[in-house]
């Protein structure tokens, strides 16, 4: 039997009919072009999205998996993972917070997350939470009225294909890198932006707001474009943890922004880190990068770091247009087994580009925490500049801090700094702060606040307190 | 207020007090000298909890109660203040956040509310002003940068916003200049109280010049040799602490 009848049989279990049952039960485990080609089925994508993954899932076929992270995990079994998993119906969920882990409820609390969220975030069953549908169609109302358009990324493709075709794939291409492929070829959901010519977005867009957000899977994908002269500041992800039975997750983030446009983007990352042992914790294996394709136009990245057993994930810009910005500001926190290999690239393409790097590295238990950064000037970037803030805070002393920063600069008018500590919560400086009265907890917590406070400041006013008290949660019981 | 009963201490195989006793009451300033490595500096971490240091045996009182089951916040929050010999840099986080966060623990420790902001600043840059410190001090990193003197200084501003019911000072005069040790000694005696007691721990003379004890001890090798008044101190500055070493051989 030739392998393309192999293919057609194969690809009949997933034809019209069986899909209503893959909606309710998932796909079993495996990838090959018919788990692609029901994935695309499924979401009832125009052809060129279904060739798109196709040619996605073959250019994954020939890559091998990177190596170079300092991060340390036994090997991923990829055709041991459901490419698409169905939506837990309501009666497999909790049916109210009595039904939910009572840790996870003491850490809502900690958090102080209002209660009436804390049943949507535990994954109660909708019908047992309160209505959010009155709150998301005035949201939606208003967000037309500017024309700005915000939906799912399968709504998207759906519905403004031009969009999506035009810009997918236009910044992080398929074959950029082995997860990047692998995300194009499988990605289940995600958001998508349209900021029109001149809009200043009227409000901070947050994937909460997002109708349909839930179940976005192992593979999300985001693509925001921000036109001539608009504005967009966009918050992902949240505070509270996030569990998943997917270990592995490999999101793509594509922002363009066109002449004079800004984005801002601000995300937190509280994704399952495993337990003390590092078991269960989630592989976060992201590709984030935003192109300044227009002149004068500024791309930012701000994030706190918290979650995941494996962190692998390098927010990065693209400067081409001259006089563009690009900035990146992070927190990333490891305690316990988690590993961090996290920083940014910023390429300086057009002339006067300018970028700022900060980045705030902390370590607890027996955690490795790594910034990996490249700052690359082009021969044709005149007047590039860069700078770099590099701190690392250690407590404890098993965990590891390290810094691999990396430099091609081809332009000799370039300025660039770079500046890199490391620190040490010392066992004096928290007995002094305890013969001042202060708790041994909130004496770390201080400390650590003040380290992050630069980045704290870029985040948005109430994003920066949630981020703090998630800051303390996570690092709760790290000395002594 | 204090009472301190054959107290042996020891850090790792070392022992350091061997069997030291000692009466505070309210309202008296204390002076323990003594040469260095007498054990000092080890009476002050040890009453404020630091726990390097093992108790082997004896027993620490203060208002009544076993000092020594108490956290070193939970001692600090009862009104024991420590004078650090060697502040410590908290870089990052605010002078005044810390001296905020101090006033509000121990005031939440004594069931009352957090301390009004306007009220902590306008209180924190009258005791700045006496102690000859910029305003500037509170925007910065804790001892940040600070010089020897200005740590110090910081000390003292810190006890003086605390006002703390038993103060102990390490060595606050080593290494001032004239100016400072003044300041540092002002400070000090507007805390002068007959509720408040105060233990200098000094290696010198000097600072005695402007804060006048009603008690001198003096400490050799892990032990009180001699106790007296202030007329101890200039007895010693005149023979020395080879002469002391002599009497706690003898």
């Amino acid at each position: 039997m030739s392998s393309e009848n192999i293919e057609s049989i194969v690809n009949r279990r997933y034809e019209h009919g069986f899909i209503t049952d893959i909606e309710s039960h998932g796909l079993p485990p495996g990838l090959d072009e018919s788990v692609v080609r029901a994935i695309s089925t499924l979401k009832k994508e125009p052809q060129f999205m279904l060739e798109w993954r196709l040619q996605a899932y073959r250019q994954w076929r020939e890559m091998t998996e990177p190596t170079w992270a300092h991060v340390h995990y036994p090997p991923i079994d990829f055709e041991g993972i459901s490419y698409y998993s169905a939506p837990k119906s309501d009666a497999d969920k909790p049916q109210s917070l009595d039904e939910v882990d009572p840790k996870l409820l003491e850490t809502y609390d900690k958090l102080g997350i209002p209660l009436h969220e804390r049943a949507r975030l535990a994954g109660v069953a909708v019908d047992a939470v309160f209505d959010s549908v009155s709150v998301a169609t005035t949201f939606k109302a208003k967000l037309s009225e500017a024309g700005v358009i915000f939906c799912s990324f399968s709504e998207a493709v759906r519905e403004h294909p031009e969009l999506v075709q035009k810009y997918l794939g236009s910044v992080v291409p398929r074959r950029d890198n082995f997860y990047a492929a692998l995300n194009a070829a499988v990605f289940s959901d995600g958001s998508f932006v349209y900021i029109p010519k001149g809009v200043r977005c009227p409000m901070e867009l947050s994937t909460y707001f997002r109708i349909n957000a839930a179940n976005t899977g192992q593979f999300e994908r985001t693509l925001i474009i921000a036109d001539e002269g608009s504005h967009v500041s966009y918050l992902e992800g949240c505070t509270a943890p996030m569990r998943d039975e997917n270990q592995l997750h490999a999101a793509v983030v594509e922002l363009v922004a066109l002449e004079g446009a800004e984005i801002k983007y601000s995300t937190v990352q509280n994704w399952y880190p495993g337990d003390e042992n590092g078991v269960g914790g989630i592989y976060n294996f992201v590709t984030k990068r935003g192109d300044c394709r227009g002149d004068n136009s500024k791309i930012s990245w701000t994030q706190v770091e918290t979650g995941s057993a494996i962190t692998w994930k390098y927010p990065s810009c693209l400067l081409r247009g001259n006089n563009s910005v690009g900035e990146f500001y992070s927190v990333a926190v490891a305690n316990n087994m988690q590993q961090a290999d996290t920083g940014t690239k910023m390429i300086h393409i057009g002339a006067n580009t300018s970028s700022t790097i900060v980045s705030k590295g902390i370590s607890a238990g027996h955690a490795q925490n790594a910034y990996r950064g490249l700052v690359k000037v082009m021969p044709q970037a005149h007047g590039a500049r860069n700078h770099t803030q590099c701190d690392s805070l250690l407590i404890g002393k098993n965990c590891g801090a390290h810094t691999f920063p990396y430099m091609e600069i081809k332009n000799p008018s370039a300025k660039i700094e770079h500046e890199a500590t490391t620190s040490k919560i010392s066992a004096d400086q928290l007995f002094y702060c305890r013969q001042r009265g202060i708790s041994e907890e909130d004496a770390v917590n201080m400390i650590v606040n003040g380290f992050c406070k630069e980045v704290f400041k870029e985040l948005p006013m109430e994003f920066a307190v949630e981020a703090q008290a998630l800051l303390n949660v996570s690092l709760e019981g790290a000395v002594g | 207020m204090l009472e301190i009963k054959n107290l042996k201490v020891r850090i790792g195989d070392t022992e350091i007090l061997r069997g030291l006793s000692l009466s505070v009451k309210a309202g008296e300033v204390h002076a323990i000298m003594g040469p260095n490595g007498s054990g000092k500096s080890t009476l002050a971490q040890v009453v404020a909890g630091h726990e390097d240091y093992v108790v082997t045996a004896g027993d620490v009182t203060y208002m009544g109660n076993n000092l020594l089951e108490l956290d070193p916040e939970i001692r600090a929050r009862e009104g024991i203040f420590l004078g650090f010999q060697y502040p410590v840099e908290i870089a990052g986080v605010n002078n005044a956040y810390l001296l905020k966060a101090a006033v509000n623990a121990k005031r939440l420790h004594q069931g009352l509310g957090e301390i009004d902001a306007f009220e902590f600043l306008k209180v924190a840059r009258e005791k700045m002003a006496t102690l000859g410190m910029d305003p500037k001090f509170l925007n910065r990193g804790v001892n940040e940068g600070f010089s020897g003197g200005e740590k110090k200084r910081n000390e003292v501003l810190q006890m003086a916003m605390l006002e703390p019911r038993l103060a102990i000072l390490d060595e606050t005069d080593s290494g001032l200049d004239i100016d400072a040790l003044k300041a540092v000694a002002q400070g000090v005696n507007a805390l002068r109280s007959p509720e408040r007691a105060i233990v200098l721990v000094t290696h010198y003379q000097r600072l005695l010049d402007y804060i006048e004890p009603d008690h001198v001890h003096v400490l050799s090798e892990g032990r009180i040799v001699r106790s007296g008044d202030k007329s101890l101190a200039h007895e010693l500055e005149e023979k020395g602490y080879d002469w002391l070493r002599e009497v706690a051989n003898a």
